[in-house]
């Protein structure tokens, strides 16, 4: 399935009287890999939660693969083809892995039950987790734990993928191996959207970064332009 | 599809059961207590359908019950219709409500929506309270229709309690193997999870609360002519809500069979206290016997039985 393109047109959010987000715009293209860092507190999960459809907008306009999905709700978004991951894995507790899976690939990509248990292995086998099927979320390691949340994002049939921080707190390696799954996906012509702390995974991987600051966008470019920003370095390092 | 006519069999046999013991005529309280646990095997496994497999905490199962049986003392005070009708309207106004609960769950998650549930059942009581059509705060006598269809009134009523458990205990197990009770089962793991994978939760909640809601107005529905004289405390005792959470939660709440085991269990249990000791100890029982599980067995029988075969 060919991977699809998102416009966010001049969002702001509201918590009360702090401004989340002013008027931020992206344009991510079909098939890109495209990065979004900011300091903390700068509003890149406000901004994916937004897009998922789990916050309500209070301005501006979300199109995605030419649709306007502004006001549908998250499940009908992901139906579409537009996934995230969550920052801290969210597994459905008491299913197996393999189970985890199951609810994606029978609610978002609309298999059928008997056909979806030999479709969730073959993902956990991609992604290697395939020893872990019929183990509970709580007996899996941390990396194992980002390996499901990624895993149960592929099964949703992702045409555009976010990955919200799906690296945090790895180990080298283990931010390589997710770094490799991530590529594999884009290969396949999936759009991915990449929000990460960890410089040289976003660096490395993304073709076009946006930077937020304070809810608003200060910059945009490639990761060579993005390093050489000066307004960049303020917000990270402060004057 | 072999599956399906074994289970519709079982059922068959149950009902059967139920009628051959209605026309054996043992003790007449037999009768009385059977039909009071057979009630609370349809009430355990309605609340379960909410609290057990979608994760929400209904305190406020005397609302639905009794809304089931007013609606039915309602109807009786004026067109005196034929008992299905009482009890398929029971359910329907009783799925309103439920209805109206699932809405709640918009804004209300967890402990709050217990909260809300429990503030339900204190307002509709007083609106009863409040109105004399139905009898008030002194309650109303009800008279049973004249001539069951066989054996004396209790018994058929008893008969009618074993199918309606039945009917409940298929709708469960039903819910619980379909995709249905597997969204339910993801969205009561994680809710913003669930969703952001495709399962449209607010549907499947509402689905839950109003299902949840007709079984218990269906419990109901039977009440007044089981007991003669309806009044508010006992339509809306205490007991419902206790022994709708506990009865799960002692049987185990992952599965259709955890409330039946609890409902039997417990139900025989305070049945048995009720005669033999007081009647005041039937929620004494229930406190102690509940304690003991959530400290022990938090997953009930089911969660021991199983953890038992693991080893």
């Amino acid at each position: 399935m060919a991977g699809a393109g998102l416009e966010v047109h001049r969002l702001t959010k509201r918590f009360g009287g702090f401004m989340a987000l002013h008027e931020v715009s992206i344009a991510v293209k079909p098939g890109e890999r495209f990065g979004l860092i900011g300091p903390n507190g700068s509003g890149k999960t406000t901004l994916i939660n937004c897009v998922s459809g789990s916050l309500p907008v209070d301005g501006g306009r979300i199109v995605f693969d030419g649709r306007e999905i502004t006001s549908l709700p998250a499940h009908r978004r992901t139906r579409l083809g537009l996934v995230r991951s969550f920052q801290i894995p969210k597994p459905f507790g008491s299913m197996t892995v393999l189970e985890n899976l199951d609810i994606p690939l029978e609610y978002a990509a609309h298999e059928r039950s008997d056909a979806a248990d030999a479709d969730a292995m073959e993902i956990l086998r991609a992604i290697g987790l395939e020893s872990k099927a019929h183990l509970r979320p709580a007996g899996l390691t941390q990396i194992e734990m980002r390996k499901l949340e990624l895993a149960r994002a592929m099964a949703a049939r992702p045409r555009l993928l976010i990955s919200d921080e799906a690296m945090a707190g790895l180990s080298h390696a283990e931010v390589d191996d997710i770094l490799a799954i991530l590529f594999g996906l884009n290969e396949r012509g999936i759009t991915i959207i990449m929000i990460e702390h960890i410089m040289r995974a976003v660096m490395r991987f993304s073709e076009r970064i946006v930077v937020l600051d304070a809810g608003e966008r200060i910059a945009e470019g490639t990761p060579d332009e993005i390093v050489r920003n000066p307004d960049v370095e303020r917000a990270y390092l402060g004057e | 599809m072999r599956r399906i006519w074994i289970l519709l069999a079982v059922a068959l046999v149950v009902v059967g059961l139920g009628i051959l013991l209605a026309a054996l005529r043992v003790n007449p309280y037999v009768y009385f207590a059977g039909y009071v646990i057979l009630q609370y095997v349809v009430i355990a496994t309605a609340w379960n359908i909410l609290g057990g497999y979608a994760g929400y905490v209904n305190f406020g199962t005397p609302a639905f019950f009794a809304l089931g049986a007013y609606t039915a003392v309602f109807l009786v005070q004026t067109v005196r219709p034929p008992l299905p009708v009482l009890i398929l309207a029971g359910g329907l106004v009783s799925a309103l409500l439920g209805l109206g609960i699932g809405y709640l769950t918009l804004r209300l998650r967890g402990v709050f929506f217990s909260i809300a549930t429990l503030a339900l059942s204190i307002v509709l009581q007083t609106v009863i309270i409040n109105w004399e059509f139905v009898g008030g705060s002194r309650g109303l006598s009800v008279i049973r229709p004249s001539g069951p269809p066989f054996g004396n009134y209790v018994t058929f009523l008893f008969t009618v309690m074993v199918g309606l458990a039945v009917v409940s205990v298929l709708v469960a197990r039903f819910i619980e193997r379909s995709w249905i009770g597997r969204g339910l089962a993801a969205l009561r793991d994680n809710e913003e999870a669930a969703e952001c994978m495709g399962v449209p939760t607010l549907r499947l909640k509402l689905f839950a609360t109003t299902v949840s809601g007709f079984l218990l107005g269906v419990a109901g529905a039977p009440f007044p002519y089981y007991v003669t004289f309806v009044e508010p405390n006992s339509a809306f005792a205490l007991d419902y809500a206790v022994n709708a959470l506990a009865m799960p939660m002692i049987g185990g709440t992952n599965s259709w069979v955890g409330p039946v085991i609890g409902a039997v269990l417990l139900g025989t249990a305070q049945q048995l206290a009720t005669v033999t000791i007081s009647s005041e100890m039937n929620l004494f029982i229930v406190g102690v016997v509940l304690v003991a599980f959530v400290v022990l067995a938090p997953e009930g029988i089911l969660g021991l039985v199983r953890r038992l075969r693991g080893r």
